[in-house]
């Protein structure tokens, strides 16, 4: 099957593309010679006999789990012998072991190391960070319990502190306190980093963290005083053994709480922190990845649809043709390419803010912390706008395929299954978009008193001086020209500012009838939550429109300014009641934008495939047998489905023990 | 004990809980017969969905198949019978779909509707025993929606008064139907017939295709398991290919045509019929498949939402029920109300058909375009509407409705093939809007039209009424916004395709050039007519015990979401303004806390057993976190040996030992 010839549907597709893929991918990658590298890291991996392994789809999940913690393991080993070091080198390393899917040691390698550099104390780190650096020691960071997540003040296992024997004694004081969903707890680590209450001298001091051992090192049972299992089957992330953990009386040493920052003394003094804006550092960077994680699970399902609708044939546009390839249906365009528009702007704002963390990360080091807060803000609406719009469009894109999208044959259900709790984990995503509001409402109170605001709100100071006034909303009036990504931004702008001054007077009007501040605020939070999106839409489409002018090359420059336009003219055409209402655009703009859009379907249809291609996903990486580069899609769903556990025999055995009885009436 | 989050919900319902229910079921007897059916099956082990999540493949299809068996005998033991009132809730209420040979029964509801009478005697009996086992070979891995594409031939051979079947190339193997995997010793294969040379398009033939002595296949053909999906493990889907198998003249499916003896081919009665039971058989599912799922949904995430409890609404005191919060709320009663306006829905569509059915047997065809059109565009709005709601409940349980133990995952992968099988749901809509155009110009030309469209001939230009934000809680008021906005939508997408046209577009391009706008045309259509029917409803409902007025308040809801969902809609041309679209958002948020009050008794109403949500979240008694621990320790993870502890981990951590 290996060496059957590119369909040639995709082949025609390739070679009518107007600009050069690979160029593109330069781009995405951020330089041809990152480019190169990464393939380089991706060969390593992928022609190593030793990573190779059985569909996954056909194993059960305790199998699944195995295979993940054997290629874990080599992967750890193998990263050392290449000498492979730089994060994303790591990075790509790690996904193309274990194709884009979580792995037991995630938490050891992602949060566990990580915690023990930055707060562990040097004496600390002498004891704990080698061993686990040569995993004698697996950790995993023991955070949500069952009863809270995202809201961590609510978190309710405790540490006591013990002066007597200069010990903790950490304790799971309910049901709802037990330790749930932390990665690699389940089974595969023996130490935690713990998360608790802290309690000294009778007092609550919040929450701190531990080393907690949780398995004896030898025979990996749990220690006395631990309860710890495995939380049983999810909806995907089938090879991460997601874990409990109870704590009844469990002692560990006053040395076992990480106290770089805050700490503990012998007696029982508490030391505070100097600043509590220090792990808003790590916060920004786990978020700022998920975006671009939506960016990379997105291009991979629209690699997919896109391939395959480029191969499936189906019914007829003109009467006595051939069956058209069903990417020539507009309902298919329209469903895919907007899509593909939203990869590409995302893969662009993924970019930004991995180079913006890098940027300020070095500020955040030596102390200044003063652009932490609009970053914060900015990072946690993007994490939630990003992947509950690409959780949305991996949906879309399924459906796209048709019955053959709903086999796990078709790589689509895998992406969305494993992509999913991104909308939930690192920050629920209506509380983001909360928090985000909160930032814009601080603003736009600022603007209102008379400063001005600075960074990405500053367009909230072109609000006109008397409309800042207790009376109707209405947008300052823009100029829209809707074959100009420039113009757009300003139209996205003056619907985020309408949004935001919306939303901050009814916020007003709720505490004029006298309500709490956050009754207030509840009662506004479907309005806040619509701000949010409204302003990192705009973002998004400024950063895509910005990227424009970076671009050198006049075809790839062209083509990625018709997605642009595309991507904004789209999410109008989605939003069409906000550009009314606010008086940015008229019924017959609306008109022109939605035809527009529908021009740029057809426009962007012929270079389809080739912008799929230039996501550059390996066959192996994408996982599907719908999306393969050489598009001989039937052939290899029957070669698939022959691997089946259902298929294993030829005869069933249930046909002997529950059919034959019956059968052999006749 | 039950949850006192819960209890102080249910001691607040402003309605009567079982009088509502009961209203659901279509009234009191229907309400016991139910119960009664649900207790038998749920009390009987054999059905236990207890371990279903902890189950591979193998082990779901097996039981799958044990259950069907069991059923059988159930059946006879209850005085169950095909026919009787209990049926529609075996499967559905009782066994949530999850037992084999579920094709098997469309294999026979295939033979009696499209075979002879003969054919029936010969093939119904030995099938109702499971003597022998059906599936229903249909789509093929080239082609699904669109059937006159298929592939599949079947060459009458005159010498042998044979049809010969073959499957001529890979994208023409069947793909799909289900119990044909693993299960079926028959099926009824759908096949391009030829005689003589020419082609008669796509028909029905009966062949075996195992053994019945020892279920191995039969010459001639390659079947078996497709393979994992997204759910469904417990049936075996299954692939069929098929090298000059033959089959007698008399397993052609021949009660409306027929290639006799000498090779002619002769047709009687009409087709029209065929429309009709693709249409029964589309509607049918959107109850069990769709609605059911939905209201499932509903009631895990509604009472979760009332136990769960997170960050604090107001400094000291306790942390705030997470559906006190707006937000939660507006994800989740939106939904609810869509449960109830797809119910009352589906309802009236199954009496239109049960109209429609009594008018064709007395030869009268001319409301099956209608029917036709209408049930096309509500499969696909329902099915559309369902998933996305479900998976809305999903995601509003946060982290907890991503483990397998909420039920939530297996609702939604489950409910989310409705939107493909019986007619993809883009091409559904398409129909609709073919439907409308016709008689959209059809009303133009001062014809007469069928009635769900009149409204099409009657385009009133005109505002939005409203004078404040009480306005838009009159039916009235926003049942003519949808109105308004279904003719805009038609007529617009309507005078486009003509534009195309005169400027000399052809006609199939323009067509396809209008896609998009058609179908939202259809959507808009079919929004309009669910509102409608909602509050006509709800104007029939018995006042008493505060149904009329709970009714009311999910009906204005259900409206206003649609009109805040999709404000562009409805202030393009200005019929509602921006100063309404205020309204309408502040009336809207204030249904939120009115219905919030109500929103677990109105899950309870649907009254779903514990077993049948099967779900850790949403059990009556709300002990949520008691009996997530309790479940995720029965995982296979936990009770058996940790093999990649031996193989792989003790190696890694083996150094320690020499070192501490």
């Amino acid at each position: 099957a290996a060496a059957m010839a590119m369909n040639a549907d995709l082949r025609r597709e390739r070679a009518a593309a107007t600009f050069q893929p690979q160029l593109l991918t330069h781009i995405l990658d951020g330089s041809a010679e990152r480019t190169r590298r990464r393939k380089e890291i991706e060969a390593l991996v992928l022609n190593d006999p030793e990573f190779q392994h059985e569909d996954l789809n056909f194993l059960s999940r305790s199998q699944r789990y195995e295979q993940a913690i054997r290629k874990s393991a080599l992967m750890v080993m193998k990263l050392r012998e290449y000498g492979i070091a730089d994060p994303e080198e790591i990075f790509w390393f790690k996904s193309f072991v274990h194709r884009g899917r979580p792995e037991p040691l995630d938490l050891h390698l992602g949060m566990f190391l990580p915690t023990l550099l930055t707060q562990a104390t040097p004496e600390q780190q002498d004891r704990f960070f080698m061993p686990a650096w040569n995993l004698e020691i697996i950790g995993t960071y023991a955070q949500t319990e069952m009863g809270h997540g995202t809201h961590l003040r609510g978190l309710e296992t405790t540490a006591t502190y013990d002066p007597a024997t200069q010990e903790f004694i950490l304790n799971s004081p309910t049901v709802t306190s037990i330790k749930w969903w932390p990665g690699g707890l389940g089974k595969t680590s023996n130490h935690a980093i713990v998360l608790a209450q802290l309690y000294t001298q009778g007092q609550c001091k919040g929450l701190h963290a531990f080393i907690v051992p949780i398995r004896q090192l030898g025979t990996h049972e749990p220690l006395p005083g631990i309860t710890v299992g495995d939380i049983g089957p999810k909806f995907g992330y089938d090879e991460m053994d997601n874990g409990y953990l109870k704590m009844d009386n469990f002692r560990i040493p006053r040395e076992n709480m990480l106290m770089k920052y805050a700490q503990v003394e012998p007696d029982g003094t508490y030391v505070k922190p100097l600043s509590d804006k220090l792990t808003y550092g790590t916060m920004v960077f786990v978020r700022s990845f998920i975006v671009g994680d939506s960016a990379q699970s997105l291009s991979r399902a629209c690699t997919i649809a896109i391939r395959y609708s480029a191969v499936r044939h189906q019914s007829e546009l003109k009467p006595g043709e051939p069956e058209p390839q069903i990417l020539d249906y507009q309902t298919q365009q329209y469903k895919l390419f907007p899509l593909l528009a939203t990869a590409y702007a995302f893969q662009f704002v993924g970019a930004y803010m991995k180079n913006t963390y890098r940027r300020i990360s070095g500020d955040i080091s030596d102390g200044d912390l003063s652009e932490l807060p609009e970053l914060h803000a900015l990072t946690a609406g993007l994490k939630a706008f990003t992947s509950w719009t690409a959780n949305a469009g991996i949906e879309q894109c399924r459906m796209a395929c048709g019955g053959h999208g709903y086999s796990r044959c078709s790589g689509i259900p895998d992406i969305y299954v494993t992509f999913t709790p991104s909308c939930t984990y690192e920050g629920e995503n209506t509380v983001m978009m909360l928090q985000t509001a909160r930032f814009l409402v601080k603003s736009y109170t600022q603007v209102s008193s008379g400063q001005q605001v600075t960074g990405i709100v500053s367009y909230l100071n072109e609000l006109p001086r008397q409309r800042i006034q207790p009376q109707h909303v209405a947008a300052r009036s823009v100029t829209v020209r809707i074959s100009d990504p420039a113009s757009l931004v300003e139209a996205y702008k003056a619907r985020a500012a309408w949004l935001v001054e919306t939303a901050a007077k009814n916020l007003q009007a709720e505490l004029n009838h006298r309500k709490s501040k956050e009754d207030a605020w509840n009662r506004t939070s479907v309005d806040l939550v619509r701000a949010s999106e409204a302003h990192c839409h705009y973002v998004v489409v400024k950063l895509f429109t910005a990227k424009l002018s970076e671009i050198t090359d006049a075809a790839v420059r062209a083509v990625l300014t018709e997605l642009c336009l595309l991507y904004a003219l789209y999410g109008i055409s989605k939003n069409t009641g906000d550009f009314l209402q606010a008086g940015i655009l008229t019924d017959a703009q609306i008109t022109q934008v939605n035809q527009r859009v529908k021009e740029l379907l057809a426009i962007i249809r012929p270079n389809a495939v080739a912008l799929v291609d230039s996501f550059d996903f390996h066959d192996a990486h994408l996982g599907s047998v719908l999306g393969r580069y050489d598009g001989n899609v039937y052939e290899n769903m029957f070669e698939w489905a022959k691997k089946s556990p259902l298929n294993k025999t030829e005869v069933h055995e249930s046909f002997h023990k529950h059919l034959k009885p019956l059968q052999a009436k006749l | 004990s039950v949850n006192p989050d819960l209890a102080s919900e249910r001691r607040t319902a402003s309605f009567s809980v079982e009088k509502l229910t009961v209203q659901l079921d279509g009234g009191a007897e229907q309400t016991r017969i139910r119960r009664a059916v649900v207790e038998a099956i749920e009390s009987d082990p054999v059905f236990s969905r207890e371990n279903q999540y902890f189950q591979s493949q193998n082990e779901r299809y097996e039981a799958a198949v044990r259950k069907a068996v069991h059923l059988q005998t159930k059946m006879h033991e209850m005085r169950w019978t095909e026919n009787g009132p209990e049926l529609k809730y075996i499967y559905s209420r009782a066994l949530a779909g999850d037992v084999a040979f579920l094709i098997h029964r469309v294999f026979m509801r295939c033979i009696s509707l499209l075979g002879s009478d003969k054919q029936i005697a010969k093939w119904i009996p030995p099938a109702t025993q499971y003597q022998l086992i059906g599936s229903y070979a249909q789509t093929e891995l080239g082609h699904g929606t669109y059937l006159r594409g298929l592939e599949t031939t079947a060459v009458f051979d005159i010498t042998t008064q044979e049809f010969i079947l073959n499957t001529p190339k890979i994208s023409a193997m069947k793909w799909w139907p289900g119990d044909m995997g693993r299960s079926a010793t028959h099926a009824v294969v759908f096949a391009q017939l030829y005689v003589h040379g020419q082609c008669y398009g796509v028909h029905p033939f009966i062949l075996q295709i195992r053994s019945l002595q020892d279920h191995s296949l039969c010459p001639g053909i390659t079947a078996g398991d497709i393979g994992p999906k997204m759910n469904f493990e417990h049936i075996d889907n299954g692939y069929l290919m098929l090298q000059n198998v033959r089959v007698p003249r008399e397993n052609m499916l021949n009660k409306f045509c027929e290639v006799q003896p000498d090779g002619t081919y002769i047709k009687r009665g009409t087709e029209k019929i065929n429309y009709f039971t693709m249409t029964t058989v589309r509607i049918s599912l959107i109850s069990d498949e769709v609605i059911l799922p939905l209201m499932k949904a509903c009631t895990i995430a509604i009472r979760y939402s009332a136990v769960r409890r997170q960050s604090k609404l107001k400094p000291g005191e306790e942390e705030a029920k997470i559906l006190d919060y707006q937000t939660q709320q507006e994800k989740l009663l939106p939904q609810l109300a869509a449960a109830y306006a797809f119910h009352f829905i589906n309802k009236y569509l199954q009496e239109l058909l049960d109209t429609g059915y009594r008018e064709i047997q007395t030869k009268n065809f001319d409301n099956l375009p209608e029917l036709h059109a209408f049930s096309s565009g509500f499969k696909a709005m329902a099915t559309q509407y369902c998933t996305s709601a479900v998976e809305i409940c999903l995601r509003a349980c946060g982290g907890h409705g991503y483990s397998l133990l909420s039920g939530l995952p297996s609702l939604y992968t489950k409910i989310l093939a409705s939107c493909i099988y019986e007619g993809e749901n883009t091409i559904l809509l398409l129909q609709t809007a073919r439907f409308l155009i016709k008689c959209f110009s059809a009303a133009g030309a001062g014809q007469p039209v069928p009635p769900s469209v009149t409204y099409l001939s009657a385009v009133k230009a005109g505002k939005c009424p409203a004078k404040n934000k009480l306005d838009f809680l009159s039916p009235v008021i926003y049942t003519e916004a949808y109105q308004h906005a279904a003719v805009r939508l038609v007529s617009s997408t309507a005078a486009k395709l003509q534009d195309l046209i005169q400027s000399g577009v052809k006609k199939h391009e323009a067509w396809n050039q209008c896609s998009v706008q058609l179908a939202q045309a259809a959507k808009a259509h079919c929004h309009y007519l669910t509102v409608k029917n909602f509050a006509e409803t709800v104007e029939k409902l018995e006042t008493e015990a505060g149904i009329q007025k709970i009714m009311k308040h999910l009906c204005d809801l259900f409206a206003l979401h649609g009109i805040f969902s999709n404000t562009g809609v409805f202030l393009h041309d200005g019929y509602i303004s921006g100063a309404q679209m205020d309204m309408v958002t502040a009336s809207y948020l204030d249904l939120l806390a009115v219905i919030r009050k109500d929103a677990v008794p109105l899950v309870d109403a649907f009254d779903f057993t514990d077993k049948s949500l099967n779900s850790a979240l949403g059990s009556y008694d709300g002990q949520v976190y008691q009996r997530l621990y309790e479940w995720a320790q029965k995982s296979p993870t936990n009770t058996q040996t940790n093999p990649a502890y031996e193989r792989y981990l003790k190696p890694l951590l083996h150094n320690t030992l020499s070192k501490l």
